[in-house]
């Protein structure tokens, strides 16, 4: 009985939240210019999608592109500077590593409007022509603190000992972490790299205050400006649905292989 | 042999140049005036603009109303996503923290247009409960978190020395699950505050909350004015970051 | 409800299965007021299981557990507590890792109980002081918990637990976080603590030094079954299978023969013992303790001979270990050194010789059929000896300990397994085979396997005889 509610209440929230998200997806199936109209069943905007024949023109998929492009190098990016980063902070000690650490989470704790203000007063001052380089340095610098901190719980549960073995055992430096740190640390690296993908690719206010006067347009800033024009982008609709039903896939891909790998620990206890 | 902590230089200088040394940015841009001398008028200004006071108000009764409807809707559900008697799935959890993938901006408008068409007026009802609808799994991940990771044997030890379920969860769980607690309204109520667009969209312009006043003002090319709200901003911040227990508690639920 | 005035708990055909795992069969047991009771056993017996039960985290499938219960008139009663909620148990429990409230100071912690019972303020002052003294603790009382060292934190769990004034202790391997000289310590402790109290302690441990030094009674558990209780000194001399045997300080296992009455054969030779009932000729492991075989170099005389194979100095006496002329080695204690390579001769006293019941002699193991060369076992399909099918009913089927064998790679087995238990039988290892179905293998070999190692299995056709269990039984 306690089980029963329990489990209704979660699912009560759960429809609660996915409401708009399914809003989307009903909406993307309709040829209506406005959304929240319904002119009846068509796929005509998934057709629009697929043949780049957008309402309003190439903007779109140029967002569409943008968004990736900028979410992809500064996920890169982070990742490699995080991971390093990671374990520089692991071996700092007392009030260096607190100083590192406390400015790490700086970017975590600020809220994007802020981050996105100073960065810009930032390149203002420094006189940098703001446009994809300066959003990607953005980009890296509020992704990277989620990749240092995913990356340093691995380096705690690892062998203190086995950088030194390598290099005990004739490895450089670099060849001992890449060979002997790097294959350690995979899956904290993945997940700082999947966090610091998801958070580029959602960002919004940062984007806004550093992308300069270029026209650069992400997905965010591109719905942003229609919504201020009044009036989405009809092929918005079906774009959003698909993304979020490929994160569904992906994500339930991993989690049964994830759910796999702990059914079998279950049966080794 | 290299020194491994000289692996964070780098990243040292990366952050002191594009972490603090924007915020110091701020600061300074604060306090002066167009022509780059010193000014308190930025700041002074704040305090007789009516609008800016009045939305800096509206925003902070906002932000707290937000805040309490997430932590006692997003308690329970943390709750019993880590409790293995009522909840075995981690799907369930993660069905909670899918929604932050689809794009904020198109999730509000979506949640807007739902509310249009089911006939409520935009204003503060609908803003209000279009925010909870976006930040609530950014209070459910940390208490979740926390919970999950307890020791299920501290329970066990005060059911043993004889407290009841509720006791068991009054002076035990709740006690130990400060940290999720506070990490949550953290992430809820500072980016409430700050929050620029979501508002008006959930309003239809009506409202609008102190992140719009900050982005009018440096898009209008006010930076002074505009830097010294920021600056407020942060020092709001510095304040409920020491309130919630200081700068050495880790951000909770950073991974997934 | 039993005929013993003075018991407190009684565990009646207790049995417990998580999924598919049995963890505990059919346990029954009584513990006598006062008295304290070791739960001992290897890792994965079921002993922290019953503990669990007994406290009240645990609901058993079958079975009851009762308890004295103090009546509302203050008389007395047993009780089934079944469904009776860890709060409302007369026991208070001591947890594996301490399980202290990190929130709480010193004081609060052990108060904790205390103040959900609304007893007055003085009062809880009052007991913890006396509970904190009685711990060696009185000056720690407003420390933060985290800040102690683990052999303070286990006395604040004790403190805590006991300030409760429970009929009953329960001690979750209390002593495994700490190292070796805090332990011993801890034990005298423990002991006197006990006597002090008065109470009964329930104590699960997986240490046999432990127990032997701690128990008044002890419960030997192994695979979810009790395999002995008994006094600490009646397990060391008479343990009453194999398993006890080895588990409970150092022993040589051997296989034998029991000849006829007060006679035995192991290692080649024959032997008078005091063992009789066991039927002509029938299979018995032999249980010779260290220090239980005479050692000298004068061969003639000697029941049997052998060379010394290594001797180390173990501090109070020498470890040798013997290979006997008829191929067996021998662990052997004794005070005189003898060196490696000298010829001796040995003995045993009668008395010394422990006769055993063979509890299996070969694997038997319940099997679904697929068709007439094929079963399912351990949930993997083996090829098997062709056999005519019956009607349906239930199969088993039979193998021999030697035939069964072990592969490194787990992919070169048909199953895959884990060792789980190791017998030395002076020629041979007898080794325990978890499989991953939860099911047990049991498994001769020369080969040297660790515990713990991860083992593909596979048993050759002809070496499985299928069976119908109902032909069998009728």
């Amino acid at each position: 009985m306690k089980k029963f509610f329990a489990q209704a209440y979660l699912w009560i929230l759960l429809i609660l939240l996915y409401s708009p998200i399914a809003f989307i997806a009903i909406y993307s199936f309709t040829e209506a210019k406005a959304f929240g109209n319904w002119t009846g069943f068509s796929t005509k905007l998934y057709g629009n999608l697929l043949t780049g024949n957008i309402t309003g023109g190439h903007g779109l998929i140029q967002a569409l592109e943008n968004t990736l492009l900028i979410a992809l190098v500064s996920a890169v990016a982070s990742m490699i500077l995080g991971t390093i980063s990671a374990i520089g902070i692991y071996h700092l000690r007392g009030r260096k590593r607190k100083a590192v650490q406390f400015l790490n989470s700086l970017p975590m704790i600020n809220p994007d409007v802020i981050t996105g203000v100073s960065l810009f007063l930032l390149f203002v001052f420094l006189g940098f022509s703001q446009g994809y380089l300066t959003v990607i340095l953005a980009h890296i610098s509020f992704c990277t603190p989620y990749v240092v901190l995913s990356v340093l719980p691995r380096l705690g549960q690892l062998n203190p000992n086995i950088y030194e073995a390598a290099l005990d055992l004739g490895a450089t430096p670099a060849q001992a972490l890449w060979k002997v740190l790097i294959p350690q640390l995979r899956p904290g690296m993945l997940s700082g790299f999947v966090l610091a993908f998801t958070m580029s690719l959602d960002d919004f206010a940062v984007t806004f205050f550093t992308r300069g006067t270029i026209g650069l347009e992400t997905l965010s800033t591109f719905i942003y400006a229609d919504a201020r024009r009044g009036g989405l982008t009809p092929e918005l609709r079906p774009l959003m649905t698909l993304i979020f039903l490929i994160i569904l896939v992906v994500l339930g891909l991993l989690n049964t292989r994830q759910g796999k790998n702990a059914a079998q620990n279950h049966i080794n206890l | 042999m290299g020194k491994r902590s000289n692996w964070a230089l780098p990243y040292l200088i990366f952050l002191i140049l594009f972490v603090a040394l924007p915020l110091i940015l701020i600061a300074l841009y604060a306090f002066r005036d167009g022509n780059g001398s010193f000014t308190l008028s930025n700041i002074t200004k704040f305090f007789t603009d009516g609008d800016a006071l009045s939305t800096f108000a509206v925003s902070i009764e906002v932000a707290v109303e937000n805040t309490l409807i997430c932590l006692l809707l997003g308690y329970p559900a943390a709750w019993i996503l880590a409790n293995r008697d009522l909840n075995k799935s981690a799907v369930t959890a993660i069905l909670f923290i899918l929604p932050m993938w689809v794009n904020a901006l198109m999730r509000t408008l979506a949640t807007a247009e739902l509310f249009n068409s089911l006939g409520f007026t935009l204003g503060k009802g609908t803003l209000i409960f279009g925010m909870v609808y976006d930040y609530l799994p950014f209070m459910i991940y940390p208490i979740y978190n926390v919970l999950q990771k307890m020791d299920k044997s501290y329970g066990e030890a005060a059911a043993d020395l004889g407290a009841t379920p509720a006791e068991v969860f009054m002076k035990v769980t709740l006690p130990l699950s400060k940290p999720g607690i506070f990490s949550g309204i953290l992430m809820v109520f500072m980016p409430t505050v700050s929050t620029f667009a979501i508002s008006e969209f959930l309003t239809n312009n009506k409202i609008k909350l102190f992140g719009t006043i900050i982005q009018e003002n440096i898009n209008s090319s006010m930076w002074n004015y505009g830097a010294a709200l920021s600056l407020f901003m942060l020092v709001i911040i510095g304040l409920t970051t020491i309130l919630l227990g200081g700068e050495d508690r880790e951000i909770e639920g950073g991974t997934l | 409800m039993s005929g013993h005035q003075n018991i407190i708990i009684d565990i009646e055909h207790v049995s417990k299965s998580f999924g598919d795992n049995q963890v505990l069969k059919d346990i029954s047991l009584y513990i006598r007021e006062g008295e304290f009771v070791t739960l001992l056993g290897p890792s994965g017996c079921g002993k922290t299981t019953l503990l669990r039960m007994i406290a009240g985290f645990l609901e058993p499938d079958e079975g009851t557990i009762s308890m004295k219960w103090d009546g509302k008139a203050g008389n007395p009663d047993f009780k089934d507590v079944a469904g009776i909620p860890p709060h409302q148990r007369p026991l208070n429990t001591v947890f594996q890792r301490y399980a202290l409230f990190p929130h709480l100071d010193v004081y609060d912690n052990i108060a904790f109980g205390l103040k959900l019972k609304k007893v007055p303020k003085d009062e809880i002052d009052a007991r913890v002081r006396k509970v904190l003294k009685l711990v060696s603790m009185s000056d720690y009382e407003d420390r933060d918990v985290e800040s102690l060292s683990g052999g303070q934190q286990q006395r604040v769990a004790i403190a805590r637990a006991i300030v409760n004034q429970p009929k009953v202790l329960l001690l979750d391997e209390p002593l495994a976080a700490l190292d070796l000289k805090m332990r011993q310590d801890m034990q005298i402790e423990l002991k006197e603590m006990h006597q002090k109290l008065g109470i009964t302690f329930i104590y699960v441990t997986h240490d046999q030094g432990e127990a032997l030094t701690l128990s008044d009674t002890i419960v030997v558990m192994n695979e979810g079954r009790i395999q002995q209780i008994g006094t600490p000194t009646d397990i060391y001399n008479e343990p009453v299978n194999s398993f006890v045997a080895d588990f409970i300080g150092e022993s040589n296992i051997l296989n034998g023969t029991m000849v006829r009455d007060r006679r035995v054969s192991f290692i080649g030779h024959e032997f008078d013992c005091v063992d009789e009932g066991f039927g002509e000729n029938s299979p018995v492991d032999v249980v010779i303790r260290p220090e239980d075989v005479i050692i000298s170099d004068k061969t003639e005389g000697a029941q049997f001979t052998g060379r010394v194979k290594s001797c180390a100095f173990k501090g109070v006496h020498y470890e040798m270990y013997v290979d006997t002329d008829s191929g067996n080695e021998l662990q052997i204690q004794d005070y005189d050194a003898f060196e490696p390579g000298t010829e001796v001769g040995m003995s045993i006293n009668p008395d010394d010789i422990q006769v055993m019941r063979k509890e299996r002699t070969e694997n038997v193991v319940d099997c679904e059929i697929i068709d007439s060369t094929h079963i399912e076992l351990f949930g993997e399909t083996f090829e098997c000896a062709p056999f005519t099918p019956g009607p349906d009913g239930h199969y088993r089927a039979r193998f021999p300990f030697s035939k069964v064998e072990l592969w490194d790679h787990e992919d070169e087995g048909v199953t895959t397994g884990e060792v789980w238990f190791i017998l030395y039988k002076g020629d041979h290892y007898h080794l325990t085979v978890r499989t991953d179905s939860g099911e047990y293998v049991y498994v001769d070999t020369d080969d040297i396997w660790d515990k713990g190692d991860l083992v593909g299995i596979s048993i050759q056709p002809g070496d499985i005889i299928v069976e119908s269990q109902d032909g069998q039984e009728k």
